[in-house]
Protein backbone atom coordinates (compact mmCIF):
# COMPACT_ATOMS: atom_id res chain seq x y z
CA UNK A 1 0.00 0.00 0.00
CA UNK A 2 0.89 3.58 -0.42
CA UNK A 3 -0.40 6.72 1.33
CA UNK A 4 -2.98 8.58 -1.28
CA UNK A 5 -2.72 12.13 -1.62
CA UNK A 6 -5.21 13.92 -2.80
CA UNK A 7 -4.07 17.79 -5.05
CA UNK A 8 -6.26 19.72 -6.91
CA UNK A 9 -5.98 18.92 -10.05
CA UNK A 10 -6.10 22.20 -11.75
CA UNK A 11 -4.94 25.82 -11.47
CA UNK A 12 -3.49 27.97 -9.22
CA UNK A 13 -4.36 26.03 -6.28
CA UNK A 14 -2.16 23.45 -8.12
CA UNK A 15 0.54 24.84 -8.98
CA UNK A 16 1.09 26.88 -5.51
CA UNK A 17 0.71 23.16 -4.24
CA UNK A 18 3.71 21.64 -5.65
CA UNK A 19 5.67 24.72 -4.93
CA UNK A 20 5.00 24.22 -1.72
CA UNK A 21 5.75 20.85 -1.37
CA UNK A 22 8.72 20.99 -3.88
CA UNK A 23 10.25 24.21 -1.65
CA UNK A 24 10.42 21.18 1.01
CA UNK A 25 12.05 18.52 -1.19
CA UNK A 26 8.92 16.74 -2.15
CA UNK A 27 8.28 17.01 -5.26
CA UNK A 28 4.93 16.32 -7.20
CA UNK A 29 4.31 16.70 -10.83
CA UNK A 30 1.70 16.13 -13.29
CA UNK A 31 2.86 12.66 -15.68
CA UNK A 32 1.65 12.53 -18.99
CA UNK A 33 -0.41 15.87 -20.83
CA UNK A 34 -1.41 18.25 -18.91
CA UNK A 35 -4.85 17.47 -19.84
CA UNK A 36 -3.96 14.07 -18.03
CA UNK A 37 -4.68 13.39 -14.49
CA UNK A 38 -2.08 10.87 -13.20
CA UNK A 39 0.86 12.82 -11.07
CA UNK A 40 3.99 11.45 -9.70
CA UNK A 41 6.10 11.56 -6.55
CA UNK A 42 9.23 12.31 -5.94
CA UNK A 43 11.82 12.53 -3.20
CA UNK A 44 9.39 10.61 -0.38
CA UNK A 45 8.90 7.03 -0.94
CA UNK A 46 5.08 4.95 -0.83
CA UNK A 47 3.30 8.45 -1.62
CA UNK A 48 0.81 8.28 -4.19
CA UNK A 49 -0.19 11.31 -6.20
CA UNK A 50 -3.89 11.63 -7.00
CA UNK A 51 -5.12 14.71 -8.72
CA UNK A 52 -8.71 15.32 -8.20
CA UNK A 53 -11.08 18.41 -7.84
CA UNK A 54 -11.06 20.57 -5.14
CA UNK A 55 -14.40 20.07 -3.98
CA UNK A 56 -14.31 16.20 -3.65
CA UNK A 57 -11.22 16.28 -1.67
CA UNK A 58 -13.15 17.23 1.71
CA UNK A 59 -15.64 14.05 1.29
CA UNK A 60 -12.86 11.57 0.21
CA UNK A 61 -10.40 12.62 3.31
CA UNK A 62 -13.51 11.87 5.63
CA UNK A 63 -14.82 8.90 3.94
CA UNK A 64 -11.11 7.47 4.32
CA UNK A 65 -10.35 6.93 0.72
CA UNK A 66 -7.92 9.45 0.42
CA UNK A 67 -5.22 9.28 3.37
CA UNK A 68 -3.80 13.40 2.86
CA UNK A 69 -5.00 16.09 1.22
CA UNK A 70 -4.68 19.82 0.24
CA UNK A 71 -7.67 22.02 -0.13
CA UNK A 72 -9.51 25.07 1.54
CA UNK A 73 -10.72 25.18 4.85
CA UNK A 74 -14.25 26.71 3.51
CA UNK A 75 -14.91 23.48 1.50
CA UNK A 76 -14.44 21.03 4.91
CA UNK A 77 -15.80 23.27 7.02
CA UNK A 78 -18.93 23.60 4.50
CA UNK A 79 -19.29 19.76 3.42
CA UNK A 80 -17.94 18.05 6.39
CA UNK A 81 -20.64 18.16 9.58
CA UNK A 82 -18.05 17.53 12.83
CA UNK A 83 -15.64 17.88 10.30
CA UNK A 84 -12.61 17.78 13.20
CA UNK A 85 -13.83 14.02 13.81
CA UNK A 86 -12.96 13.05 10.80
CA UNK A 87 -9.93 15.21 9.51
CA UNK A 88 -7.43 17.04 10.99
CA UNK A 89 -5.14 20.25 9.40
CA UNK A 90 -1.23 19.29 9.67
CA UNK A 91 -0.43 22.68 8.23
CA UNK A 92 -1.97 26.04 6.61
CA UNK A 93 -0.35 26.71 3.39
CA UNK A 94 0.16 30.28 3.25
CA UNK A 95 -2.09 30.46 0.32
CA UNK A 96 -5.02 30.14 -1.29
CA UNK A 97 -6.62 33.31 0.69
CA UNK A 98 -10.51 33.49 0.87
CA UNK A 99 -12.96 34.71 3.38
CA UNK A 100 -16.51 33.91 3.55
CA UNK A 101 -18.24 37.03 3.73
CA UNK A 102 -21.77 38.53 3.71
CA UNK A 103 -22.30 41.74 1.09
CA UNK A 104 -25.02 44.26 0.54
CA UNK A 105 -26.22 46.74 -1.92
CA UNK A 106 -23.52 49.70 -1.44
CA UNK A 107 -26.62 52.26 -0.66
CA UNK A 108 -27.79 50.27 2.04
CA UNK A 109 -26.49 53.16 3.94
CA UNK A 110 -27.74 52.06 7.61
CA UNK A 111 -26.64 48.82 6.90
CA UNK A 112 -23.46 48.23 8.32
CA UNK A 113 -23.31 44.90 11.29
CA UNK A 114 -25.55 41.89 11.76
CA UNK A 115 -27.56 43.64 13.67
CA UNK A 116 -28.37 45.92 10.99
CA UNK A 117 -29.11 43.37 8.77
CA UNK A 118 -31.47 41.24 11.37
CA UNK A 119 -33.30 44.53 11.84
CA UNK A 120 -33.79 45.45 7.92
CA UNK A 121 -34.63 41.63 7.60
CA UNK A 122 -37.92 42.11 9.88
CA UNK A 123 -38.88 45.05 7.79
CA UNK A 124 -38.39 43.56 4.72
CA UNK A 125 -40.41 40.41 5.37
CA UNK A 126 -43.97 42.65 7.02
CA UNK A 127 -43.26 44.95 4.12
CA UNK A 128 -43.01 41.96 1.38
CA UNK A 129 -44.36 39.19 3.03
CA UNK A 130 -41.46 36.66 3.10
CA UNK A 131 -38.04 36.39 4.03
CA UNK A 132 -35.12 38.18 3.26
CA UNK A 133 -33.09 36.30 0.32
CA UNK A 134 -29.65 35.42 0.96
CA UNK A 135 -27.94 34.02 -1.97
CA UNK A 136 -24.79 31.45 -1.19
CA UNK A 137 -23.29 27.75 -1.86
CA UNK A 138 -22.24 28.04 1.43
CA UNK A 139 -25.47 27.29 2.92
CA UNK A 140 -24.33 25.30 6.44
CA UNK A 141 -21.54 28.14 7.35
CA UNK A 142 -24.05 30.77 6.49
CA UNK A 143 -26.73 29.44 8.34
CA UNK A 144 -24.87 28.18 11.71
CA UNK A 145 -23.02 31.69 11.34
CA UNK A 146 -26.29 33.82 11.17
CA UNK A 147 -28.04 31.83 14.40
CA UNK A 148 -25.15 32.68 16.09
CA UNK A 149 -25.89 36.07 15.63
CA UNK A 150 -29.60 35.93 16.19
CA UNK A 151 -30.69 37.11 12.61
CA UNK A 152 -33.98 36.09 11.95
CA UNK A 153 -36.47 36.33 9.03
CA UNK A 154 -33.97 35.62 6.34
CA UNK A 155 -33.79 32.90 3.89
CA UNK A 156 -30.71 30.92 1.66
CA UNK A 157 -31.35 31.24 -1.94
CA UNK A 158 -29.11 28.89 -3.52
CA UNK A 159 -26.29 30.34 -5.87
CA UNK A 160 -23.48 27.63 -7.10
CA UNK A 161 -22.18 31.06 -9.55
CA UNK A 162 -22.02 34.39 -10.16
CA UNK A 163 -23.73 35.23 -7.40
CA UNK A 164 -23.02 38.68 -6.91
CA UNK A 165 -25.29 39.26 -9.90
CA UNK A 166 -28.18 37.65 -7.80
CA UNK A 167 -28.99 41.11 -6.48
CA UNK A 168 -29.49 42.69 -9.49
CA UNK A 169 -31.10 40.16 -11.30
CA UNK A 170 -34.04 40.07 -8.06
CA UNK A 171 -33.55 37.19 -6.71
CA UNK A 172 -31.87 37.88 -3.59
CA UNK A 173 -31.33 41.00 -1.64
CA UNK A 174 -27.61 39.92 -0.05
CA UNK A 175 -25.56 37.73 -1.09
CA UNK A 176 -22.73 35.55 1.02
CA UNK A 177 -19.90 34.39 -0.81
CA UNK A 178 -16.08 33.78 -1.04
CA UNK A 179 -13.65 36.54 -1.62
CA UNK A 180 -10.19 37.57 -2.01
CA UNK A 181 -9.76 41.14 -3.30
CA UNK A 182 -13.53 42.37 -3.49
CA UNK A 183 -13.51 43.23 -7.01
CA UNK A 184 -16.29 41.41 -8.22
CA UNK A 185 -18.21 42.86 -4.97
CA UNK A 186 -17.11 46.72 -5.80
CA UNK A 187 -18.35 45.90 -9.46
CA UNK A 188 -21.49 44.53 -8.45
CA UNK A 189 -21.97 47.89 -6.22
CA UNK A 190 -21.64 45.35 -3.09
CA UNK A 191 -20.29 46.12 0.44
CA UNK A 192 -19.13 43.40 3.01
CA UNK A 193 -20.86 43.72 6.42
CA UNK A 194 -18.32 44.83 9.04
CA UNK A 195 -17.06 42.69 11.68
CA UNK A 196 -15.51 39.24 11.40
CA UNK A 197 -15.61 37.33 8.72
CA UNK A 198 -18.34 33.85 8.53
CA UNK A 199 -15.26 32.15 7.52
CA UNK A 200 -11.14 32.88 6.81
CA UNK A 201 -10.15 30.51 4.85
CA UNK A 202 -6.91 29.29 2.93
CA UNK A 203 -4.84 26.17 1.65
CA UNK A 204 -4.78 23.24 4.06
CA UNK A 205 -2.95 20.07 4.06
CA UNK A 206 -5.13 17.43 6.47
CA UNK A 207 -4.76 14.19 7.11
CA UNK A 208 -7.81 11.47 6.99
CA UNK A 209 -8.62 10.56 10.28
CA UNK A 210 -10.72 7.56 9.32
CA UNK A 211 -8.81 5.72 6.94
CA UNK A 212 -6.71 2.55 8.28
CA UNK A 213 -2.64 3.31 7.90
CA UNK A 214 -0.91 -0.36 8.05
CA UNK A 215 2.35 -0.27 9.41
CA UNK A 216 4.17 0.34 6.42
CA UNK A 217 2.35 3.62 5.54
CA UNK A 218 2.59 4.60 9.37
CA UNK A 219 6.30 4.81 8.66
CA UNK A 220 5.60 7.00 5.42
CA UNK A 221 3.98 9.17 7.12
CA UNK A 222 6.17 9.49 9.59
CA UNK A 223 8.81 10.53 6.95
CA UNK A 224 6.64 12.76 5.05
CA UNK A 225 5.88 14.95 8.03
CA UNK A 226 9.68 14.56 9.31
CA UNK A 227 10.95 16.06 5.64
CA UNK A 228 7.74 18.61 5.00
CA UNK A 229 9.05 19.89 8.50
CA UNK A 230 5.46 19.42 10.66
CA UNK B 1 -32.82 -0.78 22.83
CA UNK B 2 -36.21 -1.25 22.39
CA UNK B 3 -37.90 -2.63 19.84
CA UNK B 4 -39.36 -0.89 16.95
CA UNK B 5 -42.92 -3.59 17.69
CA UNK B 6 -43.28 -2.62 21.19
CA UNK B 7 -42.72 1.12 20.51
CA UNK B 8 -45.88 0.79 18.11
CA UNK B 9 -48.02 -0.98 20.78
CA UNK B 10 -46.58 1.94 23.29
CA UNK B 11 -47.91 4.56 20.81
CA UNK B 12 -51.17 2.60 20.13
CA UNK B 13 -51.88 2.04 23.78
CA UNK B 14 -51.72 6.07 24.23
CA UNK B 15 -53.71 6.94 21.21
CA UNK B 16 -56.28 4.76 22.40
CA UNK B 17 -56.10 6.54 25.79
CA UNK B 18 -56.76 9.84 23.90
CA UNK B 19 -59.11 8.34 21.97
CA UNK B 20 -61.05 7.31 25.04
CA UNK B 21 -60.79 10.98 25.85
CA UNK B 22 -63.01 12.03 23.38
CA UNK B 23 -60.31 12.86 20.51
CA UNK B 24 -61.34 12.56 16.93
CA UNK B 25 -57.94 10.34 15.48
CA UNK B 26 -56.44 12.53 12.14
CA UNK B 27 -53.90 11.31 9.80
CA UNK B 28 -50.99 13.79 7.91
CA UNK B 29 -49.13 13.55 5.34
CA UNK B 30 -45.42 12.10 5.84
CA UNK B 31 -44.40 14.67 2.76
CA UNK B 32 -44.85 18.40 3.53
CA UNK B 33 -44.73 21.53 1.45
CA UNK B 34 -41.24 22.71 2.84
CA UNK B 35 -42.39 26.50 1.53
CA UNK B 36 -45.08 26.32 4.72
CA UNK B 37 -42.77 25.18 7.30
CA UNK B 38 -39.15 27.70 5.93
CA UNK B 39 -42.05 30.52 6.53
CA UNK B 40 -42.94 29.10 9.67
CA UNK B 41 -40.12 28.57 11.23
CA UNK B 42 -37.12 30.15 9.34
CA UNK B 43 -33.47 28.27 7.82
CA UNK B 44 -33.33 26.53 11.41
CA UNK B 45 -35.59 24.24 10.29
CA UNK B 46 -33.50 23.14 6.85
CA UNK B 47 -30.80 22.12 9.30
CA UNK B 48 -32.80 20.26 11.34
CA UNK B 49 -35.47 18.70 8.35
CA UNK B 50 -34.93 16.32 5.69
CA UNK B 51 -35.51 17.97 2.67
CA UNK B 52 -36.45 16.07 -0.73
CA UNK B 53 -37.52 17.36 -4.03
CA UNK B 54 -40.63 16.68 -6.28
CA UNK B 55 -40.55 17.54 -10.31
CA UNK B 56 -44.09 18.44 -9.84
CA UNK B 57 -44.90 19.75 -5.87
CA UNK B 58 -41.64 21.27 -5.79
CA UNK B 59 -39.32 21.15 -2.47
CA UNK B 60 -40.87 18.41 0.59
CA UNK B 61 -39.79 17.76 3.84
CA UNK B 62 -40.24 14.44 5.67
CA UNK B 63 -42.89 15.80 8.57
CA UNK B 64 -40.47 17.25 11.33
CA UNK B 65 -43.44 17.77 12.78
CA UNK B 66 -47.62 17.17 13.74
CA UNK B 67 -48.27 20.80 14.94
CA UNK B 68 -48.42 22.41 11.22
CA UNK B 69 -50.46 19.60 9.26
CA UNK B 70 -53.10 19.52 11.98
CA UNK B 71 -53.80 22.62 12.38
CA UNK B 72 -54.12 22.79 8.43
CA UNK B 73 -56.16 20.07 8.44
CA UNK B 74 -58.67 21.55 11.08
CA UNK B 75 -58.46 24.66 9.63
CA UNK B 76 -59.71 23.88 6.10
CA UNK B 77 -62.39 21.10 7.52
CA UNK B 78 -62.73 20.96 11.37
CA UNK B 79 -66.06 21.45 13.12
CA UNK B 80 -65.37 23.74 16.71
CA UNK B 81 -64.52 22.95 19.12
CA UNK B 82 -62.24 19.90 18.49
CA UNK B 83 -59.69 17.70 20.10
CA UNK B 84 -57.52 15.08 18.10
CA UNK B 85 -55.42 12.59 18.55
CA UNK B 86 -52.96 11.18 16.28
CA UNK B 87 -49.86 8.99 16.28
CA UNK B 88 -46.99 8.71 13.43
CA UNK B 89 -43.17 9.46 12.57
CA UNK B 90 -41.44 12.10 12.87
CA UNK B 91 -38.02 13.02 11.46
CA UNK B 92 -35.18 15.16 12.26
CA UNK B 93 -31.77 15.36 11.65
CA UNK B 94 -29.37 14.73 14.68
CA UNK B 95 -25.56 15.88 14.55
CA UNK B 96 -23.53 13.46 14.83
CA UNK B 97 -21.66 11.50 18.52
CA UNK B 98 -25.10 12.65 20.01
CA UNK B 99 -26.90 9.63 19.42
CA UNK B 100 -30.36 11.28 19.46
CA UNK B 101 -32.79 9.27 16.81
CA UNK B 102 -33.47 11.14 13.81
CA UNK B 103 -36.59 9.27 13.23
CA UNK B 104 -39.37 8.60 16.25
CA UNK B 105 -42.47 8.40 16.28
CA UNK B 106 -45.10 10.75 18.42
CA UNK B 107 -48.39 10.37 19.82
CA UNK B 108 -50.01 13.91 20.03
CA UNK B 109 -53.53 15.47 21.26
CA UNK B 110 -54.84 18.67 20.42
CA UNK B 111 -57.48 20.61 21.14
CA UNK B 112 -58.88 23.91 19.33
CA UNK B 113 -61.65 25.70 21.76
CA UNK B 114 -62.14 29.22 21.80
CA UNK B 115 -64.82 29.25 24.62
CA UNK B 116 -62.15 28.44 27.86
CA UNK B 117 -58.85 28.56 27.03
CA UNK B 118 -57.71 28.43 30.64
CA UNK B 119 -59.68 25.55 30.46
CA UNK B 120 -58.26 23.75 27.78
CA UNK B 121 -54.93 24.29 29.21
CA UNK B 122 -55.90 22.52 32.29
CA UNK B 123 -57.68 19.70 30.20
CA UNK B 124 -54.37 19.26 28.21
CA UNK B 125 -52.24 19.26 30.89
CA UNK B 126 -53.83 16.98 33.31
CA UNK B 127 -54.63 14.29 30.77
CA UNK B 128 -50.19 14.26 30.22
CA UNK B 129 -49.90 14.09 34.28
CA UNK B 130 -52.48 11.13 34.28
CA UNK B 131 -51.17 9.52 31.37
CA UNK B 132 -47.46 9.59 33.03
CA UNK B 133 -48.11 9.51 36.67
CA UNK B 134 -46.60 6.26 37.76
CA UNK B 135 -42.89 7.49 35.90
CA UNK B 136 -39.80 9.20 37.72
CA UNK B 137 -40.59 12.27 35.39
CA UNK B 138 -40.50 15.92 36.91
CA UNK B 139 -43.00 18.10 35.08
CA UNK B 140 -42.25 21.61 34.59
CA UNK B 141 -44.08 24.76 33.32
CA UNK B 142 -44.05 27.92 31.90
CA UNK B 143 -45.68 31.29 30.27
CA UNK B 144 -44.73 32.60 27.53
CA UNK B 145 -47.71 34.56 27.76
CA UNK B 146 -46.35 36.70 31.00
CA UNK B 147 -43.04 37.58 28.69
CA UNK B 148 -45.12 38.56 26.18
CA UNK B 149 -47.06 40.68 28.48
CA UNK B 150 -44.00 42.25 30.10
CA UNK B 151 -42.24 43.10 26.96
CA UNK B 152 -45.80 45.26 25.65
CA UNK B 153 -45.60 46.79 28.90
CA UNK B 154 -41.92 48.18 28.80
CA UNK B 155 -41.70 52.03 28.47
CA UNK B 156 -40.00 52.61 25.62
CA UNK B 157 -40.72 53.36 22.15
CA UNK B 158 -43.35 50.44 19.73
CA UNK B 159 -40.07 49.93 17.51
CA UNK B 160 -38.09 49.01 20.64
CA UNK B 161 -41.08 46.88 21.85
CA UNK B 162 -41.38 44.95 18.56
CA UNK B 163 -37.57 44.38 18.32
CA UNK B 164 -38.05 42.66 21.57
CA UNK B 165 -40.77 40.96 20.72
CA UNK B 166 -39.11 39.17 17.89
CA UNK B 167 -36.62 37.59 19.99
CA UNK B 168 -38.54 36.23 22.99
CA UNK B 169 -37.31 32.87 21.92
CA UNK B 170 -33.55 33.60 21.46
CA UNK B 171 -32.81 33.97 25.03
CA UNK B 172 -29.41 35.62 23.66
CA UNK B 173 -30.23 38.18 21.04
CA UNK B 174 -33.16 39.05 23.43
CA UNK B 175 -30.83 39.96 26.14
CA UNK B 176 -28.39 41.99 24.04
CA UNK B 177 -31.14 43.81 23.16
CA UNK B 178 -32.37 44.65 26.29
CA UNK B 179 -29.02 45.58 27.66
CA UNK B 180 -28.73 48.18 24.60
CA UNK B 181 -31.94 49.48 25.32
CA UNK B 182 -31.58 49.89 28.93
CA UNK B 183 -28.29 51.76 28.16
CA UNK B 184 -26.23 48.90 29.56
CA UNK B 185 -24.32 47.91 26.62
CA UNK B 186 -23.13 50.42 24.21
CA UNK B 187 -24.72 50.99 20.63
CA UNK B 188 -23.45 49.50 17.62
CA UNK B 189 -20.60 50.85 16.86
CA UNK B 190 -20.34 53.12 14.10
CA UNK B 191 -24.26 54.47 14.72
CA UNK B 192 -23.54 57.40 16.69
CA UNK B 193 -20.92 58.52 13.37
CA UNK B 194 -23.44 57.52 10.79
CA UNK B 195 -26.21 59.83 12.76
CA UNK B 196 -24.37 62.72 13.04
CA UNK B 197 -22.88 62.60 9.55
CA UNK B 198 -26.32 62.84 8.30
CA UNK B 199 -27.58 66.01 10.12
CA UNK B 200 -29.03 68.35 8.20
CA UNK B 201 -28.27 66.69 4.90
CA UNK B 202 -30.64 65.15 2.26
CA UNK B 203 -31.12 61.64 3.78
CA UNK B 204 -32.48 60.36 0.14
CA UNK B 205 -29.91 62.00 -1.89
CA UNK B 206 -26.91 60.45 0.35
CA UNK B 207 -28.03 57.15 0.19
CA UNK B 208 -28.48 57.69 -4.19
CA UNK B 209 -24.85 58.77 -3.79
CA UNK B 210 -23.93 55.82 -2.32
CA UNK B 211 -24.26 53.49 -5.12
CA UNK B 212 -27.30 52.21 -7.56
CA UNK B 213 -30.53 51.40 -6.14
CA UNK B 214 -30.24 47.51 -6.61
CA UNK B 215 -32.99 44.49 -5.63
CA UNK B 216 -36.14 45.03 -4.24
CA UNK B 217 -34.88 46.86 -0.78
CA UNK B 218 -35.53 50.42 -1.77
CA UNK B 219 -33.65 53.67 -1.22
CA UNK B 220 -36.67 54.89 0.35
CA UNK B 221 -36.67 51.80 2.62
CA UNK B 222 -32.97 52.91 3.65
CA UNK B 223 -34.09 56.41 4.46
CA UNK B 224 -37.10 55.59 6.35
CA UNK B 225 -34.68 53.42 8.46
CA UNK B 226 -32.09 56.30 8.78
CA UNK B 227 -34.51 58.30 10.13
CA UNK B 228 -35.97 55.68 12.78
CA UNK B 229 -32.42 55.22 13.75
CA UNK B 230 -32.04 58.96 14.31
CA UNK B 231 -35.87 58.98 16.06
CA UNK B 232 -33.83 55.98 18.34
CA UNK B 233 -31.25 57.85 19.40
CA UNK B 234 -33.02 60.22 21.82
CA UNK B 235 -35.15 57.06 23.20
CA UNK B 236 -34.16 57.12 26.96
CA UNK B 237 -33.26 53.63 28.34
CA UNK B 238 -35.91 51.55 29.43
CA UNK B 239 -36.31 52.23 33.68
CA UNK B 240 -33.79 50.25 35.32
CA UNK B 241 -36.67 48.53 38.08
CA UNK B 242 -38.51 47.17 34.67
CA UNK B 243 -35.21 45.41 33.56
CA UNK B 244 -34.94 44.21 36.83
CA UNK B 245 -38.69 42.63 36.60
CA UNK B 246 -38.16 41.00 33.14
CA UNK B 247 -34.77 39.75 34.55
CA UNK B 248 -36.81 37.80 37.72
CA UNK B 249 -39.28 36.70 35.71
CA UNK B 250 -36.85 35.08 33.19
CA UNK B 251 -34.97 33.88 36.14
CA UNK B 252 -37.65 32.05 37.95
CA UNK B 253 -37.54 28.44 39.13
CA UNK B 254 -39.57 27.41 41.33
CA UNK B 255 -42.75 24.95 42.64
CA UNK B 256 -45.54 25.70 40.46
CA UNK B 257 -47.54 26.28 44.21
CA UNK B 258 -45.35 29.17 44.94
CA UNK B 259 -45.41 30.84 41.82
CA UNK B 260 -48.33 32.21 42.06
CA UNK B 261 -47.04 34.55 44.90
CA UNK B 262 -44.02 35.46 43.17
CA UNK B 263 -45.44 36.54 40.06
CA UNK B 264 -47.88 38.77 42.31
CA UNK B 265 -45.09 40.07 43.64
CA UNK B 266 -43.51 41.15 40.62
CA UNK B 267 -46.63 42.28 39.02
CA UNK B 268 -46.96 44.88 42.41
CA UNK B 269 -43.56 46.54 41.10
CA UNK B 270 -44.42 46.08 37.30
CA UNK B 271 -48.39 46.05 36.83
CA UNK B 272 -48.23 45.56 32.67
CA UNK B 273 -47.61 41.48 34.03
CA UNK B 274 -51.02 41.62 36.52
CA UNK B 275 -53.06 40.43 34.11
CA UNK B 276 -50.86 37.49 32.69
CA UNK B 277 -49.62 36.79 36.51
CA UNK B 278 -53.88 36.45 37.23
CA UNK B 279 -54.32 33.99 34.27
CA UNK B 280 -51.51 32.30 35.50
CA UNK B 281 -53.05 31.86 38.66
CA UNK B 282 -56.42 30.54 37.14
CA UNK B 283 -54.78 28.39 35.29
CA UNK B 284 -53.06 26.81 38.04
CA UNK B 285 -56.63 26.58 40.04
CA UNK B 286 -58.19 24.82 36.91
CA UNK B 287 -55.12 22.32 36.95
CA UNK B 288 -55.26 21.88 40.63
CA UNK B 289 -58.90 21.40 40.34
CA UNK B 290 -58.39 18.50 38.11
CA UNK B 291 -56.33 17.08 40.76
CA UNK B 292 -52.79 18.03 39.82
CA UNK B 293 -50.44 18.08 42.32
CA UNK B 294 -48.67 21.51 42.26
CA UNK B 295 -46.57 21.50 44.79
CA UNK B 296 -44.64 18.85 42.77
CA UNK B 297 -45.02 21.02 39.64
CA UNK B 298 -41.68 23.35 38.58
CA UNK B 299 -42.33 26.70 37.48
CA UNK B 300 -39.27 27.95 34.92
CA UNK B 301 -39.82 31.50 33.74
CA UNK B 302 -37.78 30.49 30.66
CA UNK B 303 -39.29 27.40 29.96
CA UNK B 304 -40.07 27.08 26.17
CA UNK B 305 -37.92 29.66 24.43
CA UNK B 306 -35.42 27.73 22.83
CA UNK B 307 -36.93 24.49 21.68
CA UNK B 308 -40.59 25.67 20.93
CA UNK B 309 -40.68 28.53 18.77
CA UNK B 310 -44.49 29.08 18.12
CA UNK B 311 -45.61 28.49 21.47
CA UNK B 312 -47.34 31.88 22.77
CA UNK B 313 -48.95 30.90 26.28
CA UNK B 314 -48.75 28.08 28.50
CA UNK B 315 -45.72 25.80 27.94
CA UNK B 316 -45.39 22.41 29.75
CA UNK B 317 -42.93 19.16 29.72
CA UNK B 318 -41.75 16.59 31.40
CA UNK B 319 -38.57 15.33 31.47
CA UNK B 320 -36.27 13.06 33.44
CA UNK B 321 -33.09 15.42 34.67
CA UNK B 322 -31.38 16.98 31.76
CA UNK B 323 -32.64 14.65 29.49
CA UNK B 324 -34.61 14.95 26.20
CA UNK B 325 -38.05 15.59 27.68
CA UNK B 326 -40.46 12.85 27.40
CA UNK B 327 -43.65 14.59 26.63
CA UNK B 328 -43.86 18.72 25.78
CA UNK B 329 -46.40 21.05 24.37
CA UNK B 330 -48.58 24.12 24.68
CA UNK B 331 -50.33 27.05 23.66
CA UNK B 332 -49.69 27.98 19.83
CA UNK B 333 -52.87 30.65 19.01
CA UNK B 334 -50.57 32.96 16.54
CA UNK B 335 -49.38 29.59 14.87
CA UNK B 336 -53.23 29.25 13.93
CA UNK B 337 -53.28 32.92 13.15
CA UNK B 338 -50.48 32.40 10.63
CA UNK B 339 -51.74 29.63 9.25
CA UNK B 340 -55.57 30.33 9.28
CA UNK B 341 -54.79 33.07 6.74
CA UNK B 342 -56.72 35.56 8.64
CA UNK B 343 -59.00 33.13 10.73
CA UNK B 344 -57.53 31.78 14.33
CA UNK B 345 -58.67 29.18 16.61
CA UNK B 346 -57.05 29.29 20.21
CA UNK B 347 -55.01 26.01 20.67
CA UNK B 348 -53.26 23.71 22.85
CA UNK B 349 -51.77 20.39 22.74
CA UNK B 350 -48.68 18.11 23.32
CA UNK B 351 -46.71 15.12 22.35
CA UNK B 352 -45.41 12.15 23.98
CA UNK B 353 -42.29 10.69 22.61
CA UNK B 354 -43.57 6.81 22.98
CA UNK B 355 -39.82 5.35 23.06
CA UNK B 356 -38.96 7.51 25.60
CA UNK B 357 -41.38 7.04 27.85
CA UNK B 358 -41.29 3.06 27.42
CA UNK B 359 -36.97 3.80 28.50
CA UNK B 360 -38.08 5.66 31.50
CA UNK B 361 -40.55 3.02 32.59
CA UNK B 362 -38.64 0.15 31.93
Amino acid sequence: MTLKLGVPSKGRLMEETFAWFGARGVTLEQTGSDREYAGAVSGVDDVELILMSAGEIPRELAAGRIDLGVTGTDLVREKIPQWSEQIEPLAELGFGFADLIIAVPRFWADVSTLDDLDAVAARFRAKHGFRLRIATKYHRLVREHLKEAGVADYQLVDSQGATEGTIKNGTAEAVADITSTGATLEANHLKVLGGEPVLRSQATFFASKTSDLSGKDQTAFAALKAKLGL
Amino acid sequence: MTSKADIKAEAARLLATFQSNGAQLVETDLLQPSEVMLDLYGEDIRARAYVTSDPVRGEQMLRPDFTVPIVQAHMTEGAEPARYTYMGEVFRKQDAGTGRASEYMQVGYEVFDRTDPIGADAEVFALFSEVLQDTPLQASIGDIGVLIAAVQGLTTSDRRRAALMRHIWRPTRFRALLDRFSGRADIPTGRAELISALEGLDVEQIVQGAGPEIGLRSVGDVAERLSALRKDMSVPPIPEDEIEAVSALLAMSISADQAVGQLADIANQFPAIKTAAQRFAKRLNALKARGVDATGVLYEGSYGRTSMEYYDGFVFGFAANGQTPVASGGRYDALTRVLGQGRNIPAVGGVIRPELLLEVTS
